[in-house]
Order: C-alpha cells, then sequence, then structure tokens
C-alpha cells in the first residue's frame, strides 16, 4: 500500500491523458483515455489516497508504538528527503583571483590536470592518430588530441592560472569515476558535461553554471517526430540507462515504445535502453529506433556527427554544467569563476561557434552566474 | 535372439532327418508362436501344427540319434549365431570408432575453430580500431581471414549436419548475425576514418552483436558437435554384450556336449567338436584383445585428447575475450559501466578473461601427460603473466594522462599486451596441435585395432558351424 501513496502523490505530476498510467494505479484507468482520462485519473487520486489514509494507520499498528498520525507524518517527511529539493544548486562562490593551498598547489605543480571525457563528440572527442611523412622519407605518427568545448574551456583555465594554455594534463576519466577521481586527488578539476544537482553539490563544489542544457528529442530531418509531444506515439524511442531521458519518459512517454523486453537483466538486448547515449545514434541509423531522447548538449554531438538528424523541438528540462573542483577547495572554485567571468566575455562565443552553433543553434549566450 | 530355442531346433532337426512325408516346415512353428499369446484368437490349423511339431520333438529325443541331431542342430545355430552377432556388433563399433577419429571430432574441432575464428575477428577488428587510419595490412588481414575461415567453416558444417537439428539451428543463426556483424565492423571503420566518436558505438555494437548472437551460438554449435563426437564415443567403447554372451554360451554348450560324449562313450576327443571349441575360443579372445585394444585407444583418445582439446579451446577463446574487452575498454573509456554502475564493464570483462584463462591454462597443465604438451602451456602461463603486468603498466599510463604512450603499450609491436597476446595464442595453438596429434594417433590407433575382426568373427563361426556339424555327424554315423 505504501507503493499505492507514492504513485498518487507522483499522478498529479503527469498532465494529460494520453499519459502511461503508471503500472501500480488501477487498472480501470487504462482503459479510460481521452476525455475520460483526467476525470479518472483524478477519481483514482482519490480513491488511492483515501485507501491510503485507511491502509497506512493499519499497517502502522503492530509494528509498535506509532500511531496512525505519526505513521502519515513519517511518510511525508522521508518523501520530502528524498525528493531533495534544494534551492539553485547552481549557485557558487564568489569569484575571486586570491591564492589559496588548492591553487598553489597547483602552481607548485606546473600544470593544471583536468579530468575529460573523449567520446563526446566536440564537447570532449579525441581526434583520430595521424601520420606525417618527414624529410628524410621515414613515417612518423601522430597521435590523436582531445578537442571539444570543454577542452577549450579546461585550457582557458589553465591558461588564466599558470600562463599557459599548453600547462594541462588530460585525463580521461570514465563517468562513473568523476566523483571519486577528484575525491582521490586523481584530478584538480573536472570538465566533463557535468550536470549541478543537489545530490553532486553534497559530495563535490562546483564553478557556476557555464552552459544551459535541457532533455530534447533527435530525430531524422524526414522523420514526423516533432519534439517532445504526441508525435511520439507508437515511435521507437532511444535512451541511456537510468538516464534523466528515461526517466521523463517512465514519467511520461507520449505513447513511445521505449523499453527493452529483458531490461535490466542479463538478457537486456541493449536495443531502445543503451549502456552510452552515443549507442542511440548507431541504432538510429541502422533503423532500429525512431527517435533519440538525451540532453541536448550531447544530441548536438550526435546530430554533428549525422547531417540526416536534428533536435525536435525544445528542451524541456534545464539543467546546468558546471567545474567540478574537490569539495573543500574553496580557492580553486573561486579561481575558475573569475576565469568564467572573463571566459563569458568572449571565448565562451567563439567556442560556441566553433563546436556547438551548427548543431545548437539559438543560444544567445552562457547562463549568468548565480552566487551565493 | 527373439528366436525360441526349440522352434528353429525343430526345424533344424527336421531339416535333418526330412521325410517327405511330414510336412512339418518351420513357418507353421514360428506362427504358433503368434497363436500362443493368450489374448490373440488361435488360427484354426495352428493347434495342430504345434501340437505335431511338439510330438515330432518329443519323439525325436526319446531316441539317441534323435538327441544327436538335436544337439547339433543347436550348437551350428549357436556357433553361427555367435559369429554372425560379434560380426554385426564389431562392424557397428567400428563404424563409431570411425566417426569418432574421421568425421565428429574433425567437425567437433572445426566447431571450435568456427568459435575461435570469430572471437580473433572481433579481437582482431577492435585492436585495428585503435590503430585507427594506420591500421595495419597484416591486421586487416587478419580479420579477413578470421571471417572467411569462420564462413567456410559453417558452409562445411552445414554440409554435415541434418536439417532441424540443433546443429542446423545454430548454424542459422551465425549465418543470420555474421554480415550483420561485419557491417556494424564496416561502419565502426567508416567512422572511426573520419574521426566521429560514433565509431566507437559501432564497434561497442559490433561486439554486441558478438558476444550476445554469435559467440553464444557458436559455443553451442562446438557443445552440440562435442557431444556427438561422446555419443559416437560411447557407442563405440560399448561392450559387445550379445556377442560375448552368445560366445560364452556356445563354448558351455560345446563343452557340455563333448562331456556328454565322454560319459556315454568314453571317447575321449572329438575332433569336429573340438575344432569347433577352438574356433569359438580364438574368435571369443580376438573380439575380447579387440575391442578391449579399441576401447583402450579411445580411452586414452578421450582422456589425454579430447579433454585438452576441450579446455585449451576454452583458454583460447578466454584469451580472445580478454584481448577484445582489453582493447574496447580503450575504446569505450568507461563509457560503458558493469551493473552495479561501480566499474568499467569492458576492464571488467577483460579481468575476468584472463582469469578463465589462467584457470584453463591451470586444468590444462593437469591433464597434459607429456613434456611436449606441457611445455607450450607453461609458455602460454608465462606470457598470460606478463600479459597482466603489462596490461596493468597500460592502465597506468592511461590513467596518468599519457595517452600515446598507454596506446604504444596495448597496441605497439614491441612490448605491448598485443605482443603478450600472440604470444599466449601461439602457444595455445602450438599446445592445441599437439594434443590434437595425440587424439588422432589414439583414437586412429582404436579403431584400427578393430580391423579385420568382423569378418574373422563370421569366418570362424561359419567354419566352427561346420566342424560341430561334421563332429556331431560322426557321432551320428555310428548309429547306421
Amino acid at each position: 500500500m505504501p507503493d499505492g501513496v507514492d504513485t498518487t502523490n507522483g499522478t498529479p505530476g503527469v498532465p494529460g491523458g494520453t499519459a502511461t498510467p503508471p503500472a501500480a494505479a488501477p487498472r480501470g484507468v487504462a482503459r479510460l483515455r481521452g476525455w475520460g482520462g483526467v476525470a479518472a485519473m483524478a477519481v483514482a487520486c482519490a480513491l488511492t489516497a483515501s485507501l491510503a489514509l485507511f491502509a497506512l494507520p493499519r499497517a502502522g499498528e503492530p509494528a509498535g508504538p506509532a500511531g496512525p498520525g505519526p505513521g502519515v507524518g513519517r511518510g511525508l517527511q522521508i518523501r520530502a528527503e528524498s525528493a531533495e529539493t534544494c534551492e539553485n544548486p547552481e549557485a557558487s562562490l564568489t569569484p575571486s583571483t586570491a591564492d589559496g593551498p588548492a591553487v598553489a598547489r597547483i602552481k607548485n605543480r606546473g600544470k593544471l590536470i583536468v579530468g575529460v571525457d573523449q567520446s563526446s563528440y566536440n564537447w570532449g572527442f579525441r581526434t583520430p592518430p595521424t601520420v606525417v611523412r618527414q624529410q628524410d622519407g621515414s613515417v612518423k605518427e601522430v597521435p590523436g588530441e582531445l578537442r571539444g568545448f570543454d577542452i577549450d574551456l579546461a585550457k582557458a583555465i589553465a591558461k588564466s592560472l599558470l600562463g599557459s594554455e599548453d600547462a594541462v594534463i588530460f585525463r580521461t576519466i570514465p563517468t562513473n569515476q568523476r566523483i571519486t577521481a577528484l575525491e582521490s586527488g586523481k584530478v584538480d578539476l573536472v570538465v566533463r558535461t557535468m550536470t549541478i544537482n543537489c545530490k553532486r553539490i553534497q559530495q563535490v563544489a562546483f564553478s557556476t553554471a557555464y552552459f544551459q542544457a535541457g532533455q530534447q528529442v533527435l530525430a531524422p530531418k524526414s522523420s514526423t517526430v516533432t519534439g517532445y509531444d504526441s508525435s511520439l506515439s507508437g515511435k521507437r524511442v532511444c535512451t541511456a540507462e537510468g538516464s534523466t531521458a528515461y526517466e521523463a519518459l517512465e514519467a511520461k512517454s507520449f505513447g513511445a515504445v521505449y523499453k527493452d523486453v529483458g531490461d535490466g537483466t542479463k538478457d537486456d538486448p541493449d536495443l531502445l535502453t543503451v549502456p552510452n547515449q552515443l549507442d542511440c545514434l548507431a541504432r538510429l541509423q541502422m533503423g532500429e529506433v525512431d527517435a533519440v531522447l538525451t540532453d541536448n548538449a550531447l544530441a548536438a554531438g550526435q546530430a554533428a556527427q549525422d547531417p540526416a538528424v536534428e533536435l525536435k523541438g525544445k528542451p524541456f528540462t534545464t539543467e546546468y554544467y558546471g567545474v567540478a573542483a574537490k569539495l573543500g577547495e574553496d580557492d580553486l572554485v573561486r579561481r575558475v569563476n573569475q576565469v568564467l567571468v572573463e571566459y563569458r566575455q568572449g571565448p565562451w562565443q567563439r567556442a560556441y561557434q566553433k563546436w556547438l552553433a551548427a548543431d545548437l543553434p539559438g543560444i544567445p549566450g552562457p547562463p549568468a552566474p548565480l552566487y551565493k | 535372439m527373439t528366436y525360441p530355442p526349440n522352434a528353429p531346433a525343430a526345424s533344424a532337426a527336421q531339416g535333418t532327418t526330412a521325410a517327405p512325408a511330414r510336412p512339418v516346415p518351420a513357418v507353421p512353428a514360428q506362427a504358433t508362436r503368434a497363436g500362443h499369446s493368450p489374448a490373440a484368437a488361435p488360427p484354426p490349423a495352428s493347434p495342430g501344427a504345434w501340437a505335431e511339431g511338439r510330438e515330432l520333438l518329443r519323439r525325436a529325443a526319446t531316441t539317441e540319434p534323435g538327441r544327436l541331431r538335436i544337439l547339433g542342430a543347436v550348437l551350428a545355430l549357436l556357433v553361427v549365431a555367435f559369429g554372425a552377432v560379434t560380426a554385426y556388433e564389431v562392424a557397428d563399433r567400428a563404424a563409431y570408432a570411425d566417426d569418432v577419429a574421421g568425421r565428429s571430432q574433425p567437425l567437433s574441432a572445426d566447431a571450435a575453430d568456427i568459435y575461435r575464428s570469430l572471437a580473433d575477428a572481433d579481437a582482431t577488428a577492435a585492436s585495428g580500431f585503435l590503430a585507427g587510419p594506420q591500421e595495419s595490412e597484416q591486421v586487416r588481414k587478419r580479420y579477413a581471414d578470421d571471417i572467411a575461415t569462420a564462413s567456410r567453416l559453417l558452409v562445411k558444417a552445414a554440409a554435415s549436419t541434418d536439417a532441424g537439428g540443433d546443429s542446423a539451428r545454430e548454424i542459422a543463426v551465425l549465418n543470420e548475425h555474421l554480415p550483420r556483424y561485419t557491417g556494424l565492423i564496416e561502419r565502426a571503420r567508416a567512422a572511426n576514418r573520419q574521426g566521429l566518436p560514433l565509431g566507437g558505438a559501432y564497434l561497442r555494437y559490433a561486439n554486441l552483436t558478438m558476444s550476445r548472437q554469435l559467440l553464444p551460438a557458436a559455443e553451442r554449435l562446438y557443445a552440440e558437435e562435442t557431444e556427438r563426437l561422446h555419443r559416437d564415443d560411447d557407442e563405440a567403447r560399448a561392450w559387445p554384450v550379445l556377442s560375448l554372451a552368445l560366445g560364452l554360451l556356445a563354448l558351455a554348450v560345446l563343452v557340455g556336449v563333448q562331456r556328454r560324449t565322454y560319459l556315454r562313450t568314453n571317447r575321449v576327443f572329438n575332433r569336429g567338436l573340438l575344432a569347433a571349441s577352438a574356433s569359438c575360443l580364438v574368435a571369443l579372445l580376438w573380439l575380447l584383445a579387440g575391442h578391449g585394444l579399441a576401447r583402450a585407444g579411445l580411452n586414452d583418445a578421450r582422456e589425454h585428447g579430447q579433454k585438452s582439446l576441450q579446455v585449451l579451446n576454452e583458454a583460447r577463446i578466454s584469451s580472445l575475450k580478454a584481448r577484445a574487452n582489453e582493447n574496447l575498454a580503450v575504446v569505450a573509456r568507461g563509457a560503458v559501466l558493469t551493473e552495479d554502475g561501480k566499474n568499467d564493464k569492458y576492464e571488467a570483462d577483460y579481468g575476468a578473461g584472463v582469469d578463465a584463462l589462467d584457470g584453463a591454462l591451470d586444468t590444462a597443465e593437469g591433464l597434459a601427460d607429456d613434456a611436449e604438451g606441457r611445455g607450450p602451456l607453461a609458455e602460454a602461463a608465462a606470457r598470460t603473466g606478463e600479459w597482466r603486468e603489462r596490461h596493468a603498466k597500460a592502465r597506468e599510463l592511461d590513467d596518468a594522462g599519457d595517452f600515446t604512450r598507454a596506446m604504444e603499450k596495448i597496441i605497439g609491436s614491441k612490448g605491448s599486451t598485443g605482443e603478450s597476446f600472440d604470444q599466449v595464442d601461439a602457444a595455445l595453438g602450438r599446445a592445441l596441435a599437439h594434443e590434437q596429434a595425440e587424439f588422432t594417433r589414439a583414437a586412429e590407433g582404436g579403431r584400427d585395432a578393430l580391423t579385420g575382426l568382423p569378418l574373422g568373427a563370421a569366418v570362424l563361426g561359419v567354419f566352427a558351424a561346420g566342424c560341430a556339424v561334421t563332429g556331431v555327424n560322426r557321432r551320428l554315423s555310428e548309429y547306421r
């Protein structure tokens, strides 16, 4: 029954009659769609809520001293905690050029170590190695180098801190190790399309936002899909496993097909839900899915690799990317924020034009910084 | 044996004493057996014929010549049956032994080769991908050869498989997914040439197809073919129980008849019966020795050849999977995580592959029975250790941000994990060739032990029957 409570509380957040009813909702709701949907939802909410009111105290009674009243109260409290609502997680420390222990450490080393990505096109990616024929006729292999919007920002920070944009060591780090790499001191900063959110600000210190992203639909230019709306009905939509996009579809799918048979098991075919967002583009090109739902910054990277696809509609969430430092290294965060103040006046726009404007047009400028 | 002992005896006895006035042929006697069952309504003539036959036999048994005729007929029949059944059973086993050495084992080895070629193609494709546009001619050729080998062997396997069987189903799965796999690899190459990270996504998709569809199907095909090999092997090794029982029975009856003759006539030797006993004994001993040797050969082939081959194939596949995952770990670089989200999937799979390789090498070491077999295994184990060290070094370099040297450590020509992998693969190839030779030698030895036995048993049986009849006739002639 506590499941019923959660479901009902979640349902009002999903408007519209076409939404797939949550699994735990009464069966009858599924048959009532269209005009009757909203009313049916309301009835279902009322019904489940009243059921919960009756059931919860009863479930609480045998558990011991907790009476009916405190039982309900406690449940609400937990929900409030799990929602992790913090106001403006993107608010950061005020900029400053003062040296602290972290900045001093980097200056002593003479190199800034930055954790980056190597497979997000136009953000952080590695160019292929090339061969150069030298004058004596021998062939020299030149390894590929890292490039992209994030890489440019990291270089700008290095230049400001150490005087040269080459005074930077890039370490490609996996998604799952962004936080541990900072905590263990393997890297000084992480510039890797990292979203600032309430959970992460407990673990790392973020700079002010340097990019505003949002979930958006990517589909072939010829597709009838127009965005995150009812045009997705009956379409196969690809998302990364456990991503925000997947959660959005779970909350409201517009009738899209987005779940694999055997999801989360060993037999997961990795067709509609894939390990990495870029895998979606491969599925899309193979004609195995109709659309991709992901962060528009990453979707722009996909569009840049395939001239036949484009971003559709408008982003329907707001996410901010920030430069992450180890929690407590305030001097470094303030210093990065100082760099960002200058970076917003020109370099940002140049980097945007160079890497993103073609596939993510219409962004007038960087998000305004928010300070605590 | 479905013949009732008395029915052929009756007909045989009737054959020797045959007077045209007594129409008691063998056919009515057999027909009465059907009529004998309580459920069936007896045909009108049967009770008479049955009773008549019995009466005839009873009357014949009351006189000594009559009894001798019956004994002679029983002896001749037993000895011929022994010869015939032995020839049949041994020919059957020889055919299975021939299948083991010449058909099912090569098919099992082919299936292992399909499996290996596919895994090798995957590992090679990933290496070539890492090298990017600098993919060497050698790497490209190795990949192409692997795909060609797999395709060729699939056709061969299909030709020797019954349509609708389990093997045929696996071959269909392989044929269906192989073109898809190569298509994905070509897409990965094309995107990689243009410097698009999408190439990595295609490479991972190809690897997913390989590890979810192709390799499991190849593994099942290998298991299926190996199962068939074991079935043929079991059939070839099954003791010819019926032949042995008949041989012992024939010998016992021969001895019994001779003892009876001795007790009644005080004559010690009857040459005919003696010769019949001797040829029976020779046939029986030949059967025991021949089959025993064949069994020993096949046992040897199974214990020292097939088991080792299986473990070595496992080791080789594990090393190939580990190599593919090692390459993919660099390509994906943390883009794909394990289920719990804590580790890099490909890095974890690499570790699992190398552990499986070490485990299989240990087992193979225990199964190896000579220095020639152990040599390559020790080499493979040493190179695997080196591989681990180099891998750790490459990881360390990569983590330190030295991508160039890390790549050199993985796909370089000297001191790289690729070199270690090639050495492990070569050593395992040598070990496999050795065990394959051991297997073939032992299995063929086993098969050859049965050569001539079916014909010999048949000839000896007929000869012994002739001797027995001659011997009995000699006694009969004394009554004329």
